[in-house]
């Protein structure tokens, strides 16, 4: 069928382009002049916004919506022609494109990327003044704005992985952005080489794609699973289609920060807070969720086991962050261990069986995490880089902008109605116990609890505590604080898209899905609103015109063990040490001894042959004139020998 | 007879004698007008043949002694660049030649004529033509360092081997007119039909050999590291791309048109995939010794003119496209390299590889442009190279010979070996006394170019591609 478009469809690949531009002028041409690198980078990223904006638009008001959801918009350009090469299912020749995709999924990733980008650029203006590295710093956001639409926008899976490597680059070296700082180098190396075991896997379920549909691009793959394709066992009980799934849901454990490869993200706080913002809690770490979202097909194909544990580990994830947050003092860490568990309830809710609810919950927590990020960095900034809750205290008073957004931010992360948090949260838990998973639900909804608990604990200490004599804080320039504002606004009315007829379930969902209105269960939302208020008031009781933390004296064993966040960092280093040093060191010595061997015995005789023959260029010539003639003999002889003329030979002078 | 097909041919005719005519008026001075106006010679036959190109023309002369089409187009445009770039990289080494310095451009057109005439030649003795005007402006232009012994040697070298080869494509031609009475190339094929005896096989063999000799292809390549060390930078330059270029698009018609039905399927078949393999291997294992980088890259460019030959064995239009394709970026990544060699001639007066050392220091985008155009004779993604080796080898497992394909890869992983030699010399040594090089603003724009374009068509082919298909569509409909 003829697919419907908005006039701004075919522009998507200028979204990307602008960000690309500011990073090379920047790059290339205005590094000298701080103000002026600030000024373009964020002129293109607005550029972007717009858009973007112009582009939802055209999804979601102007009626092609409707078609959109069953057959996205492509725009591609030829890439390479691949002939002659006969893989999986494809005919003879096929191709590999490099294009846009525009689907609803799209349109909401595009807003919430270029919004939080735009305003973190901003806000950047502000906390960055008069840091050295401040071209440098506004060149790696374009470059990093650049990445994240380009993965948004990616019509097949290696334009997405070849993105999905960018932002990598990106965190990789924004995390490292003070690389004077031992500690931030260390953290910038762990990001991406935990982050790397996880692309790992993707990029060996991309080629198990590859291998069996000889296509990568998402809408084919989607409809060459259909119920034609024969899904062999190959491993294990595993069917082909199963394997694949597991191994493309290892990039998403390592990206988006689930257990065990989660320790990479609180580390990455290293980096400059609305880096943290952006990056590592509005943006990059949701590219696993987006990508989840994006091959849903896949996992819909293979067994009910893949989402059954990726609903189990985002579970764990939730569980398991939440509880170590409670124990952190460091505001960065309690927020970034926060991350944590609301990606693994996006996770969770992929694997319950609803995609549309994990993409909401995205949107809703880039909006309130991304507030709270730049909250805490308003109050990093304030303090000058004093980063321990305790060192706190009454900011309430002396920061009134910052102080409102953060209590918005915080009671929308608690889910409290009528915030933006309460919807997205409610529906993920809504539908674990309507497809059949009390127990996720339950564990979710103490999850609720404890992600209440801890974030009233930071408010509490960090802004309404007694107030520290040393401390001058002052409200953040306006360019800090319009940001904050604005995401305020957001965390207050974002969840609203799902009512009263729930817009958002109705665009945002899998190819192909008979879109089922699911009304709103009240008693379900009144239980997570009580959890929540309850999570809330015992904080408060616990914690309020405390100098140090009750729970920490009362349980001090269980409170060790959160604090040193159950040992897995030590655990992992423990492992290298004894066990991955010990294989290496075999390694090293079969490759010191046997591969390097091999290799430099191929290398001799490289150079022996090329030795060798170099002898017969002897500068005279009339080597150079035998050696021709002898040739044209030869291969007279060897042609006229093959082809059976050997016997017609002697007829040669007398051809007429 | 539509004189108007003739109109880049004859454009250039005239460009070249007034270029020649200008160059003996003014005998004295550095003759620093005559670039701007050589270049403007070209950008004008390059706008006839763009234009041609453009308007797909497809047309035949004095029945069939003559093609223009696109095919022809796509080569003369290619010799046209690769003319250009010479002229510009070479500014300032004109300058400092001891005299004859206003005929090194007539030369190059001539050169350059030559050629194009080769490419649109469709009968052996007009081809014939073409490549001894082409051949006979070689001669002069590597023997041009009069004072320089091993110039002089390197001229005299090719004169007498290039007339050992021309003595025996000739001989083949006449062979070939005593078997079919026509050398109309087209009438040939007619004529002999899928017949096959031992006279048309030694007309094969000779004709072959006689290109074999112009591409380098192992073992008529023995002229070409002598010459290439000897003759001046730029020439040998030239002579790399153009002139080798040029064999390939007279040897691929002459292959496809005149001798498809006896050279595919059979013994020639066979033979000429041995000699592609024996060129590949044993190209890239001689380059890795060598202490000169121009002598290198004489190695490194028979070991390419294996790779291109890769393409005219699998003979389909996939195959032509490959090696029109791979052809025209490698004009450019070689021009890329040779500029840079040009440079240091230029301020130290030597070739040696050792000479490179700390270039990264003393000009940073001499060495970034070398670098990225020795990634992509390499082969290295994602540079315009990798993408012609991916559409030559492709092309030719398409045809069954997947063998190749695989010597191909392995002897691109050899050749990794000293390309990066080179760039470890220019980033890892410190080469310190030597001198810093300075960019005129000629070479430059040159590297400049190459390296956009080696860049931009190894980011995104498609453009090139289309324009290799529609060429390759006019040779085999």
């Amino acid at each position: 069928m003829l697919i419907e478009m908005h006039a701004s469809f075919q522009w998507a690949w200028l979204i990307p382009a602008m960000p690309l531009l500011s990073f090379l002028i920047i790059g290339f041409i205005t590094k000298k002049w701080p103000q002026l690198s600030s000024t373009i980078s964020i002129v293109c990223i607005l550029t972007s916004f717009v858009l973007a904006v112009w582009i939802d638009f055209g999804i979601f008001f102007s009626g092609v919506g409707a078609s959109l959801v069953d057959h996205p918009f492509q725009a591609t350009v030829h890439w390479l022609t691949f002939s002659g090469v006969h893989i999986g299912l494809t005919p003879n020749t096929f191709g590999l494109d490099f294009g846009t995709l525009i689907d609803p999924i799209t349109g909401v990733m595009l807003f919430v990327v270029t919004l939080v980008a735009s305003l973190v650029q901003i806000y950047s203006v502000g906390y960055m003044h008069g840091d050295k590295g401040y071209a440098r710093y506004f060149a790696y956001q374009s470059l990093f704005a650049m990445s994240m639409l380009g993965l948004v926008l990616a019509s097949n899976l290696l334009e997405l992985f070849l993105f999905w490597e960018l932002v990598g680059l990106c965190s990789y070296l924004l995390i490292g952005f003070w690389y004077f700082k031992v500690s931030a180098r260390e953290a910038a190396k762990k990001a991406f080489i935990t982050t790397r075991v996880g692309d790992f896997g993707l990029l060996i379920a991309i080629l198990f794609l590859f291998n069996k549909f000889g296509t990568l691009n998402f809408v084919d793959l989607a409809k060459l699973m259909g119920p034609g394709f024969q899904n062999a066992i190959v491993f294990g009980g595993m069917s082909y289609l199963t394997l694949t799934a597991f191994l493309l849901f290892s990039g998403p454990i390592g990206k988006s920060g689930q257990f065990p490869l989660h320790v990479w993200l609180p580390d990455a706080m290293e980096g400059p807070t609305p880096v943290s913002a952006l990056i590592h809690a509005a943006t990059m770490v949701v590219a696993g969720v987006y990508l989840l979202a994006r091959t849903y097909f896949l996992f819909q194909h293979a067994s009910p086991a893949v989402l059954e544990f990726v609903g189990s580990l985002g579970t764990f994830t939730a569980l398991f962050a939440a509880t170590i947050a409670i124990a952190q003092n460091d505001i960065k860490r309690i927020l970034a261990y926060s991350t944590l568990s609301q990606l693994g309830y996006m996770v969770m809710a992929m694997g319950v069986g609803t995609m549309t609810a994990g993409m909401f919950h995205l949107m809703t927590h880039a909006f309130f995490k991304a507030l709270l990020f730049l909250g805490a960095g308003s109050v990093i900034h304030a303090l000058h880089e004093k980063q321990d809750i305790w060192d706190m205290g009454g900011l309430w008073k002396k920061m009134r902008i910052t102080g409102t957004t953060f209590a918005i931010a915080v009671l929308a992360i608690s889910g409290i109605f009528p915030f933006a948090g309460f919807w997205s949260k409610d529906e993920i838990l809504g539908t674990a116990l309507k497809n059949g998973h009390p127990v996720i639900y339950a564990v979710g909804l103490f999850t609720a609890f404890l992600t209440a608990f801890y974030m009233t604990r930071l408010f509490v200490i960090a802004f309404m505590g007694p107030e520290k004599k040393e401390n001058h804080p002052h409200e953040s320039p306006w360019m800090m604080t319009l940001p904050l504002i604005i995401l305020g606004t957001l965390s207050v009315v974002g969840g609203w898209v799902a009512i009263p007829a729930h817009g958002f379930a109705y665009y945002v969902r899998p190819w192909g899905s008979v879109y089922e209105p699911d009304p709103m269960n009240w008693t379900l939302a009144g239980i997570s609103v009580v959890v929540g208020l309850a999570g809330m008031v015992s904080a408060y009781g616990i914690y309020n015109g405390k100098e140090s933390d009750p729970l920490a004296a009362a349980f001090p064993r269980v409170h060790t063990v959160l604090k040193n966040k159950y040992y897995v960092d030590e655990f992992y280093a423990w492992i290298i040490k004894n066990i991955v040093d010990g294989i290496g060191k075999v390694l090293y010595w079969f490759d010191i001894y046997v591969v390097d061997g091999i290799v430099n015995g191929l290398a001799f005789l490289a150079r022996f042959l090329g030795n060798w023959f170099r002898k017969a260029q002897t500068g005279q010539l009339q080597v150079y004139a035998i050696v021709f003639f002898f040739a044209v003999v030869a291969l007279f002889l060897i042609i006229t020998i093959g082809d059976g003329q050997l016997a017609a030979l002697t007829q040669l002078g007398g051809v007429r | 007879m539509n004189y108007a097909l003739l109109a880049p041919e004859i454009t250039l005719a005239i460009v070249a004698v007034v270029i020649l005519a200008i160059g003996l008026m003014i005998p004295k001075g550095p003759h620093k007008g005559m670039v701007p106006l050589t270049i403007l010679g070209l950008l004008l036959t390059m706008g006839v043949t763009g234009g041609q190109f453009a308007a797909n023309v497809h047309g035949t002369f004095l029945n069939g002694m003559y093609y223009a089409d696109n095919y022809a187009s796509f080569f003369k445009l290619l010799f046209l660049t690769a003319a250009l770039l010479v002229v510009l990289s070479s500014t300032e080494y004109v300058q400092k030649l001891p005299a004859h310095r206003g005929e090194f451009y007539a030369l190059i057109l001539f050169a350059a004529l030559g050629m194009m005439i080769m490419a649109g030649s469709g009968d052996l003795i007009t081809l014939y033509i073409g490549l001894e005007t082409m051949t006979i402006s070689f001669y002069v232009l590597v023997a041009y360092l009069t004072e320089d012994g091993k110039s002089s040697e390197a001229g005299l070298k090719y004169l007498i081997l290039g007339a050992v080869s021309s003595a025996v494509l000739l001989y083949g031609i006449s062979f070939v007119y005593g078997l079919t009475g026509s050398t109309v190339i087209a009438e040939v094929a007619s004529s002999l039909g899928s017949s096959i005896s031992p006279a048309i096989i030694l007309a094969l063999v000779m004709v072959l050999v006689g290109f074999a000799f112009k591409i380098s292809l192992i073992p008529f390549h023995m002229w070409a590291p002598d010459i290439y060390e000897g003759a001046p930078t730029p020439v040998t330059a030239y002579l790399a791309v153009a002139s080798k270029a040029a064999g390939f698009a007279a040897l691929t018609r002459v292959f496809l048109i005149g001798f498809q039905q006896q050279v595919y399927g059979g013994s020639p078949e066979v033979v000429l995939a041995v000699l592609i393999a024996v060129t590949m291997i044993a190209g890239n294992l001689m380059a890795i010794p060598q202490k000169s980088f121009k002598r290198m890259m004489a190695y490194s460019s028979i070991a390419q003119a294996g790779y291109l030959a890769i393409g005219l064995l699998a003979g389909d239009q996939a195959g032509v496209k490959a090696v029109l394709f791979y052809a025209m970026i490698y004009v450019f990544a070689n021009m890329g390299a040779f500029t840079v060699a040009t440079l240091i001639a230029n301020a130290q007066g030597s070739d040696q590889i050792k000479d490179f050392a700390g270039l990264a220091r003393r000009s940073p985008f001499a060495a970034a442009v070398m670098l990225i155009s020795l990634l992509s004779l390499a082969g290295i993604p994602p540079l315009a190279g990798f993408v012609g080796k991916f559409y030559l080898f492709s092309a030719v497992i398409n045809q069954g010979w997947v063998s190749l394909a695989y010597i191909g890869f392995v002897m691109s992983m050899v050749s990794v070996y000293y390309y990066l030699s080179v760039v470890k010399t220019m980033y890892m040594e410190p080469g310190e006394g030597l001198p810093k090089i300075g960019l005129g603003g000629a070479s430059k724009f040159t590297l400049f170019v190459t390296m956009i374009v080696t860049l931009f068509i190894g980011i995104y082919p498609t453009p090139l591609a289309q324009m290799a298909i529609s060429a390759a569509k006019s040779l085999i409909r």
